[in-house]
């Protein structure tokens, strides 16, 4: 019945959560799911809750401390309660590289709880010095397939096969949200990263179903296709041609990155992940930051932005205007920026400086 | 003055002239002529007028070559997209060729020609390096990189099937024996050009047994080369940071798998020079070597005089070197260089100038 309704009203699934999907407010409050992962996860998260603090936003945290280090157990505990609330703020969960432990849980929960669009934002800040500006590209990245599939097997020593898997009907959704995106976001073109020259088969499928969703149902909008590694090229050189940009998972991955690098660093980037029932709130580029854990160094924006997109998901656009609005004026004013954007403030300080700057707003 | 520094900094910009141990050119000259015998695809497009530059230079530079036209326009042969004849025994006499863009026809089902060139000749690691061009500026300063690619394996094994109706699998192939061959080349090529590290490129985290073999034979290869520095890294990182700050790579040499080390490379060509107009390549084998431009065959200006032989004329040259003619190498390397360096009236429109291929490929010839 549900899942009708939403089929019925096709282009607004994706984009804005329809009403019946958004939480249940209890007494005007919500209750949402707070992650705060590894790495400077939790340093980030706190600086987000403060500020919510002070602006008295109806919001309730559950927080779900785990690491991605603990087995893979623990991550139900956070599917559950995402289940519950419908509505996630989470950081990044570090998977170790070696083939100890176990897989990543950062794709498990996006796996369990079918989160299949991630969207990240890259665009210019004005304040931090970057050798581009005015970038403003949007990746919307195919979440629980392709190169993730985590389906692996040693045919015999010494010898692996990993199993890249595309499919039609997830092709499909992940096409529908990109055009439901720009056309909500008045973008004008949205454009298909792919490698069909060599995986004929998979990425043809890829590239062939956004071309016929945009072509048949989306007249409205360009549609446009580039290859992976011409795509990277273009997007160091000359970024300004991208719009939206649409991908199985791991072109995304690596646009994503160079996207951050280009308008100065992993933290700016805000993003989200979304499925049909669920929303999850992340940093954009997701870097775990073990290097600097704990030293009260991390530039909190992207998750504060990740934060706002969260509110405007919930209709709380006011909240949403006035933090991101403070947000930004901190960062031009450059007094109170972090290291990574060639400031000296540490996260506390940023995080101050943005409260004082809603005082004001 | 100004020249002769810029020359002086300039050189070495394919800094091969000590060659790795592995897939050396075991080539001898003609004993009547005195001269090596190569094998030159000119390739599609814009293909002829460059190579046309590079064979001109080459006579210019007096350089002991004879070459040895060669067209491997793909035929199938049962099915599968192949190589004439005639073309693999020249390849296979000389041991060493030079190659111009190629059109892969689309929609007949063929297998990209570079893939079956590769395949056919066993060229197991593609070297890629990308250096600024001093004198030339583009948005990034003091890009020094250098790549190697495997090249025979990995996304590319080009074994997909339908599974079922809108369900595709692909299959990354990845094993001991080409991971072990390419990371050892990788090591030995950092020792043949002075970089102190070697870093794998991989995504572990995600594709745990795959990428986790790549890493662990480089693990193990690192013992036979205590002299070289083996690090490993997530690609999201690498090419996070390849793009924040290339200058922090210019001591490594980074190797990886087929489909990461093609991302990587285009993507440090955008950072080198913004575009493939300026990227040289050699796809290395055992005993067969193949040097070519790695950019498109541009048929929109094909035939007007306007491509730029440059990528061309460099992997021509890190050929030079490969061969041992490093003399030659040097001679050609520094010309086309400072005729970039020099003015923009003598750089192709790609580069935003105003000269043709014949002007630039004079202006070489001048210089030389």
């Amino acid at each position: 019945m549900l899942r009708q309704g939403i089929a019925a009203q096709k282009k607004s699934f994706a984009t804005l959560a329809a009403e019946q999907l958004l939480p249940k407010k209890y007494g005007g409050r919500y209750t949402v799911t707070l992650i705060p992962g590894d790495g400077v996860g939790k340093e980030v998260t706190d600086s987000v809750v403060k500020i919510f603090e002070n602006e008295n936003i109806p919001i309730d945290w559950e927080t779900i401390d785990i690491s991605g280090l603990e087995n893979t157990e623990n991550v139900q505990r956070a599917v559950e309660s995402l289940k519950r609330n419908k509505v996630g703020l989470k950081g990044i969960w570090h998977t170790p590289a070696d083939q100890t432990g176990h897989g990543s849980l950062n794709v498990a929960l996006r796996k369990q709880l079918d989160i299949f669009a991630n969207v990240a934002l890259f665009k210019s800040i004005p304040g931090v010095k970057t050798r581009l500006n005015n970038i403003d590209m949007v990746i919307i990245r195919e979440n629980t397939e392709g190169e993730y599939s985590g389906l692996e097997h040693e045919s015999v020593p010494g010898v692996v096969e990993s199993l890249k898997i595309m499919t039609r009907a997830k092709s499909e959704r992940i096409a529908r949200f990109a055009f439901d995106f720009a056309l909500k976001n008045n973008r004008k073109s949205v454009c298909a990263v792919h490698k069909a020259n060599i995986m004929k088969l998979g990425d043809g499928l890829f590239r062939n179903t956004v071309n016929e969703i945009g072509a048949n149902e989306y007249p409205e909008l360009d549609v446009k296709n580039i290859i992976v590694d011409n795509a990277s090229m273009q997007a160091v050189a000359k970024p300004h041609q991208f719009d939206v940009l649409v991908t199985p998972n791991l072109y995304g991955s690596i646009l994503g990155n160079i996207g951050s690098a280009l308008i100065g660093g992993p933290g700016l980037v805000p993003g989200a992940n979304f499925g049909r029932e669920y929303a999850v709130f992340e940093p954009g580029s997701r870097h775990v930051g073990l290097d600097i854990k704990g030293q009260n160094v991390a530039n909190p924006t992207a998750m504060i932005l990740s934060s706002t997109l969260m509110l405007r998901h919930l209709g709380l656009n006011a909240y949403a205007d006035r933090i991101s609005k403070a947000t930004y004026d901190v960062i031009s004013e450059g007094k109170s920026t972090t290291r990574d954007i060639g400031g000296s403030a540490s996260t506390s300080e940023f995080t101050n400086a943005v409260i004082e700057k809603l005082a004001k707003l | 003055m100004f020249r002769q520094s810029i020359v002086k900094q300039s050189c070495r910009f394919l800094a091969t002239k000590k060659q790795p141990s592995i897939g050396r050119y075991t080539g001898k000259p003609n004993p009547k002529t005195g001269k090596y015998t190569v094998s030159f695809i000119e390739g599609d497009g814009v293909g002829p007028e460059i190579s046309k530059s590079v064979k001109a230079i080459f006579s210019a530079a007096k350089v002991p070559i004879e070459w040895e036209s060669c067209d491997v326009s793909p035929i199938f042969v049962n099915g599968l997209t192949t190589i004439p004849d005639p073309a693999v025994a020249s390849i296979n006499k000389n041991l060493i060729a030079l190659k111009g863009p190629l059109a892969t026809p689309i929609g007949k089902g063929h297998r990209s020609l570079n893939l079956t060139l590769r395949k056919t000749f066993g060229l197991f690691a593609n070297v890629r390096p990308a250096k600024s061009i001093e004198g030339y500026k583009t948005t990034y300063e003091n890009v020094n990189l250098v790549l190697i690619r495997e090249n025979t394996e990995g996304e590319y094994s080009g074994i997909e099937h339908v599974v079922a109706p809108g369900v595709v699998q692909s299959i990354k192939l990845i094993t001991q024996d080409a991971s072990e061959r390419v990371i050892r080349y990788a090591f030995e090529y950092a020792r043949a050009v002075d970089r102190s590290k070697v870093l794998v490129v991989h995504k572990s985290t995600i594709q745990r047994l795959a990428d986790g073999l790549f890493v662990d034979v480089a693990k193990k290869l690192s013992s036979e080369y205590p002299d070289i520095e083996l690090q490993t890294e997530l690609l999201d990182n690498t090419v996070l940071k390849t793009v924040q700050h290339p200058e922090a790579y210019d001591d490594v040499v980074v190797v990886c798998p087929n489909l990461y080390g093609d991302i990587l490379s285009d993507l440090n060509s955008g950072l080198s020079a913004g575009s493939l107009g300026l990227t040289p390549s050699a796809n290395i084998g055992h005993t067969v070597s193949i040097f070519e431009a790695v950019h498109g065959s541009a048929p929109d200006i094909a035939g007007q005089n306007k491509a730029n032989p440059t990528a061309l004329l460099l992997s021509s040259v890190m050929m030079l070197n490969h061969m041992g003619l490093t003399e030659h190498a040097d001679k050609i390397e520094k010309a086309v260089l400072t005729t970039i360096a020099s003015d923009a009236k003598n750089r192709t429109g790609d580069l935003g100038g105003s000269a043709s291929t014949s002007s630039f490929t004079d202006a070489v010839i001048e210089r030389l």
